[in-house]
């Protein structure tokens, strides 16, 4: 199996307080993982040093083998906690941005998804409601042909039945070659389509382990492993 | 077909065992196709690579077999999905006459309460 994101003790820190430390991680191609820990834990600085938005204080972080930057940002598709598109764009200019700046974007998905949860193009971001405006960005990184999606907190702000949908999205979405990384707080709503979790404390790696393994060694949820780990 | 998963067993093992349990009550018949990999995952909102496992193994069962170009398929064997329903119903009513030995009764009393309810069942259904 080739690896698409390997780090070699990978370590991030913010005047005196370590964010990421000694993490060593290899993902493979081809899987869904779950990126779990509390607040305050390490993962968006994690997905930040992937996308190359913070640099790492020490070891290195490859992603098909590149360090993070030009190159890298063509074949990683990244979803942002905070939305980043003006409020005045309305919804097909967001998507001809989009098209725009990424070879690997295919706009008919894009207008497809649109349709199923009927939004409407011609609408301007900044009078969508809040989990709509995430819905159509979600979209928009869903419809790259991309090697590595990074989703930070993806369905945090929408109600359930769209939820369902966008997992259905992020399944149907990418393909073999592809990995997605998908942090929230949302396990129990995501847990079935993982392969894999990644729990990390204090930006430290604890625990790195495919679903199936944890529920068939520990005969028990992720949720509930979750609760365990993090117990406050 | 409706989905159910729950959260403490392997996913690919409920998988499964839903898949079964369509073919024990005809839901798929002997020689039917299986919808893909995919559009099956994407039913079920599990991940594709788990539909996989678990079409591995009903294929490692022989319950459902590949054809390279065609796709996948219900088992013609009849002999096998008989076998299978007994397996799967001897299961089922073990789990339940554990559940109900943990509860302290005895068999003729268990049989006493499943006679009472089917009747009421069958009264209600009238």
């Amino acid at each position: 199996m080739s690896v698409i994101l390997d780090c070699r003790s990978l370590t991030k820190k913010f005047g005196s307080t370590t964010a990421l430390s000694d993490v060593n991680l290899s993902l493979e191609r081809g899987r869904i993982i779950g990126l779990l820990g509390p607040n305050g834990s390490g993962k968006t600085t994690f997905i930040k040093i992937i996308n190359g938005l913070l640099v790492p204080d020490d070891g290195e972080i490859r992603i098909a083998g590149m360090e993070p930057g030009v190159e890298s940002k063509k074949i990683i598709s990244f979803l942002p906690e905070k939305t980043y598109l003006p409020d005045w764009m309305k919804v097909s200019e967001a998507i001809s941005f989009f098209k725009d700046f990424y070879e690997d974007f295919e706009e008919k998905r894009a207008y497809d998804m649109l349709h199923r949860l009927n939004l409407d193009p011609t609408k301007r971001l900044k009078t969508l409601s809040k989990g709509t405006k995430e819905k159509v960005q979600l979209i928009l990184v869903m419809s790259r042909r991309a090697d590595l999606y990074c989703l930070d907190e993806p369905i945090g702000g929408v109600d359930p039945a769209a939820r369902d949908y966008i997992l259905n999205t992020i399944i149907t979405n990418y393909d073999e070659n592809a990995t997605v990384i998908l942090s929230t707080h949302l396990i129990a709503d995501i847990e079935n389509i993982l392969d894999e979790v990644i729990f990390i404390k204090e930006g430290r790696l604890v625990l790195h382990e495919p679903v199936d393994e944890i529920r068939e060694k520990k005969g028990k949820s992720i949720d509930s492993l979750f609760r365990e780990v993090f117990k406050c | 077909m409706q989905w159910e998963l729950n959260t403490d067993k392997p996913v690919y093992l409920q998988l499964v065992e839903q898949i079964q349990a369509e073919i024990i009550s005809g839901s798929y018949k002997p020689g039917d196709k299986l919808p893909s990999v995919r559009d099956l995952a994407a039913q079920a909102t599990v991940n594709p690579n788990t539909m996989q496992r678990a079409m591995t193994e009903l294929e490692r069962e022989g319950l459902v077999y590949t054809n390279r170009t065609a796709g996948r398929f219900i088992t013609s064997d009849e002999d096998l999905i008989k076998q299978l329903k007994k397996q799967y119903i001897t299961s089922v009513i073990q789990e339940f006459l554990d559940r109900m030995k943990q509860l302290g009764l005895e068999l003729d009393e268990i049989i006493h309460y499943l006679n009472i309810v089917s009747d009421n069942n069958s009264v209600i259904r009238r």
